[in-house]
């Protein structure tokens, strides 16, 4: 049931952190080199292993304008070369050496990340370190990258309604020229022209020490990878970087529906995509707010949205609510819907309101603020059990301008959290004039029997 | 005899740290492979029964993959929502699922609902209740699903694949089953699945956490101890896979083709496996490194994704390799493809590339050891295979040994180019199914 749900409402194209489940206390340790560059480490001895990354506050939306997709070729050409490590020989060392490596471009940041057994890490510092100021870039190679990255552009939007869809919506639903309304990946005609300069101008202006944040998680002890730190990353000369923008919106929008269909769809999908506060706009007590409203709403099979419309009403084979408060911009508070046979979108997403304004009326039932809680908080046991999960939410907060406060902290934000400032989260949610609707439809109306 | 309470028959150290892989029978004889863990105070555990899809009745198509959607919605007094609920507010987990071969399960809970976790998890293997209400729904979920895959460019090409590789064989069904098979699956059909093929006999387990052997022993038998030893009767044969070269284009309106290739491989019990997985590092390995990478993707900015694996199923194997290409350029890539498996037949290679790819290979493995399921994940598959308790120590020797001959003989035995069969869905220009 779970694996479906999530196929049908598969969301960020390529914002790798929105499926990281916010931990609770990692206890970091934490020190900034002389150059400005901020370090992290998160202690697991369970394998001898090392996860060693990168962050860069530099994302899609850093972009100048007209060169959408910059941000992401970037991220692939970094695997071209220095003059010291020249022709990929970054991943073939790797490679060598048992190591995996990826990479990854959200709206507010780009990432490096390698796993490799914990007596190679020295040697993945002195890499990664190497490509951060000293990349080479050939304009044959630039080429060649641009066309890989058009086929991931097919793979991943154009030959996905669902993808498409997404990007039409969020055009509508920022302002014009706004930033987090442009595909990570790129309009296709910009990304086409994107040239070997216009990358370099990019890294040059974003790739830096103190423009970045290293995050070590793993078997490993504070004072070796302070030495290390210092030995790698330290002697890079820091470079003052451009104050990034201002992305917070308070402008009205167009907002209305965004249509799409397409012969490929066989299954229709209702979402809703309301503005709200992230961790931003400074509000912590509504974001709270909001993640336990989205729990008690919309989060499984034993949520009030999924048992009223999928198991009471069966007009729905799935629904549901999410959440994203990591953004550098604003957040969005989510509700979406995937109707039985023969049930109309409208129908869903007036069930959906009902279900919330009932929320409202009646407040929340006994005990269940409570039951919810503590199902939230015993995540942040899981979330340690795994090595990278850590270093995921510390990493993504600390590159969109938040703190490790905003991580530590969140039991207790979550435990504070009142009846009163749930529903008030909602009223908030349902009056928002910055929403826009998504439908997902077969192309012809024709009714499927059941 | 109560004072032999738990054998602990073998305690081994894997790659100089703290990985010891216990055995552990239970008093009642069930048998769980154990790495104690005490850092966190939560225990994970995965488990396997023999048989999984492969042995749905014909015209059920689907039965093990429902089945394993609708044990976790009701068992004995607990209905659908009350199961769940006790699920969600504890924070445990019990998820099922069918494969091709097996039918498995992930189970994870905190330390401190450690009873009431195993009880439920009890109730859902000994007590599904399968009522009309969670099992309507589920099947609903699962044909809309059914719906899309008709438009999912990877399920129809595997599906034509393997309908192409088994002419006659249950690989060549539909796992997740057919609209008119999972409608056709009753009550009746789903309570004599749990019946016949949940046995102690082919049951492997996996435990990662925060307990004891002792402790593990009074759990496996509580939770395990009345399932019946023996399996219903079931027969699926060995096959060899049918790969002749065939082309089959499944005509879709996309800007790229999804294309999938592939033909007969090693299966896991083989003694060449190893020097398999050698080669197919080389050819289309996991690392950004292989020769399909780097011809297809990094030369060339043919596609974003290209590789190869090996399937190693329980009656057969197979060597599978997919890519994702412009409609214009299909042709040119499946050149490039066929070419380098060609040249890697005829035993083009040199010491370096065998000396790298067995580095990533012994280097990387134990990358997978960052989280206690993963763990015990590979504590079930160890087990599945009949690799010994003592293979995450004997794995890095078996590596090792493979020479460059090794890998030659392989190649030539295995990497038939004009043998792959090809299924392109999409528009590709210039391409046609073989007649």
């Amino acid at each position: 049931m779970k694996k479906l749900l999530a196929v049908l409402i598969s969301i960020s194209v390529l914002s790798a952190c929105s499926t990281v489940k916010r931990g609770g206390v990692f206890d970091p340790e934490t020190f900034t080199l002389d150059n400005g560059m901020q370090v992290v480490v998160l202690p697991n001895h369970r394998a001898p292993v090392v996860l060693h990354m990168v962050w860069y506050r530099a994302g899609s939306s850093d972009e100048p304008q007209g060169k959408s997709g910059v941000a992401h070729l970037l991220e692939h050409l970094m695997f071209k070369g220095t003059p010291k490590n020249p022709d990929g020989l970054f991943s073939r060392k790797l490679a060598q050496h048992g190591g995996q490596e990826n990479a990854f471009t959200s709206l507010d940041y780009t990432g490096y990340h390698q796993t490799v057994a914990t007596d190679r890490l020295e040697m993945v510092m002195s890499l990664e370190a190497d490509r951060m100021t000293n990349l080479v870039l050939d304009p044959k190679d630039v080429k060649t990258e641009r066309d890989v990255v058009l086929e991931e552009r097919n793979q991943r939007i154009e030959n996905n309604p669902g993808a498409r869809l997404r990007v039409i919506a969020n055009q509508t639903l920022y302002p014009k020229n706004h930033p987090y309304g442009r595909p990570i990946i790129g309009w296709r005609p910009e990304l086409a022209a994107l040239t070997r300069e216009d990358a370099l101008a990019f890294y040059k202006a974003n790739y830096a020490p103190d423009n970045a944040i290293l995050v070590i998680a793993g078997d490993v002890d504070v004072a070796n990878v302070k030495r290390l730190a210092k030995k790698y990353y330290g002697t890079i000369k820091s470079e003052p970087v451009q104050p990034r923008r201002n992305l917070v919106t308070t402008t009205a929008i167009k907002g209305g529906e965004s249509i799409l269909k397409d012969a490929r769809v066989r299954q229709p999908v209702w979402s809703q995509t309301v503005l709200q506060p992230s961790l931003t706009n400074g509000d912590n007590v509504r974001v709270s707010a909001l993640e336990v409203l989205n729990e008690i709403l919309g989060s499984g099979g034993t949520s009030r949205l999924y048992r009223s419309l999928v198991i009471e009403q069966k007009l729905a084979i799935s629904t549901g609510t999410y959440y994203d408060s990591g953004a550098r911009g604003d957040g969005h508070f989510v509700f979406y819907a995937s109707p039985r046979a023969n049930v109309d979108l409208d129908v869903l997403a007036k069930a959906v309101r009902t279900q919330a304004q009932k929320l409202i009326d009646q407040g929340l039932a006994k005990g269940e603020l409570k039951r919810i809680k503590t199902r939230m908080l015993s995540e942040a046991v899981f979330a340690r059990d795994e090595m990278k999960s850590g270093a995921w939410a510390i990493g993504s907060a600390l590159a969109s301008g938040h703190t490790i406060a905003d991580v530590e902290d969140w039991p207790e934000r979550i435990a504070a959290v009142t009846e009163q400032d749930v529903i008030e989260a909602l009223k908030a949610v349902l009056s928002e004039p910055r929403n826009i609707t998504s439908k997902l439809l077969p192309l012809s109306n024709t009714k499927e029997g059941s | 005899m109560k004072f032999i309470y738990v054998f602990i028959l073998s305690l081994l150290p894997f790659a100089a740290h703290a990985v010891d892989v216990e055995r552990v029978v239970s008093p009642g004889g069930i048998e769980a492979w154990l790495v104690q863990d005490h850092a966190n105070p939560l225990v994970s555990m995965r488990f396997s029964f023999g048989g999984g899809s492969e042995l749905d009745p014909q015209g059920k198509e689907g039965l093990a993959h429902l089945a394993s959607t609708t044990m976790d919605e009701g068992a004995g007094n607990l209905d659908s929502q009350t199961f769940q609920g006790s699920l969600t507010d504890q924070s445990i987990t019990v998820r099922f699922s069918a494969g091709r071969d097996h039918f498995s399960a992930q189970f994870r809970t905190l330390k401190s609902h450690e009873d009431k976790a195993f009880e439920l998890l009890r109730l859902a293997l000994n007590e599904p209740r399968f009522d009309a209400e969670p099992v309507d729904r589920l099947k609903s979920q699962i044909e809309a699903g059914l719906k899309s895959d008709e438009e999912n460019p990877n399920t129809l090409a595997i599906r034509a694949l393997f309908k192409g590789f088994f002419p006659n064989h249950a690989y060549a069904r539909r796992a997740k089953g057919t609209l008119a098979s999972v409608r056709a699956i009753t009550r009746q059909d789903l309570v004599n699945f749990v019946k016949m093929r949940l046995a102690l006999k082919t049951l492997k387990i996996g435990v990662v956490g925060d307990v004891t052997p002792k402790r593990l022993g009074e759990l496996l038998d509580r939770t395990f101890g009345a399932l019946p030893l023996n399996p219903g009767p079931s027969e699926v044969p060995d096959v060899t896979v049918n790969a002749q070269g065939r082309t089959i284009v499944i005509e879709k309106d996309l800007v790229q083709s999804s294309i999938l290739f592939g033909h007969g491989g090693p299966k896991r019990n083989d003694p060449d496996f190893y020097a398999a997985l050698v080669m197919n590092h080389i050819l289309g390995g996991g690392s950004f490194t292989s020769r399909l990478y780097s011809e297809v993707r990094e030369k060339r900015g043919l596609a974003y994704s290209v590789g190869t694996n090996l399937y190693p199923f329980e009656k057969t194997g197979m060597i599978i390799g997919r890519a994702g290409t412009e409609n214009s350029r299909v042709q040119e890539t499946l050149d490039i493809i066929r070419a380098e498996w060609k040249r890697l037949a005829e035993g083009d290679l040199n010491q370096q590339e065998l000396d790298d790819a067995k580095t990533y290979i012994t280097g990387s493995f134990p990358l997978r050891f960052t989280s206690t399921s993963a763990i015990a994940g590979v504590l079930v598959a160890m087990q599945e295979n009949d690799l010994g308790i003592d293979y995450l120590d004997k794995r890095n020797g078996y590596i090792s040994s493979v020479t460059l001959k090794d890998v030659r003989r392989v190649a030539a035995k295995y990497l038939k180019a004009d043998h792959l069969n090809v299924v392109v869905v999409g528009k590709p220009k210039g391409i046609v199914s073989s007649p």
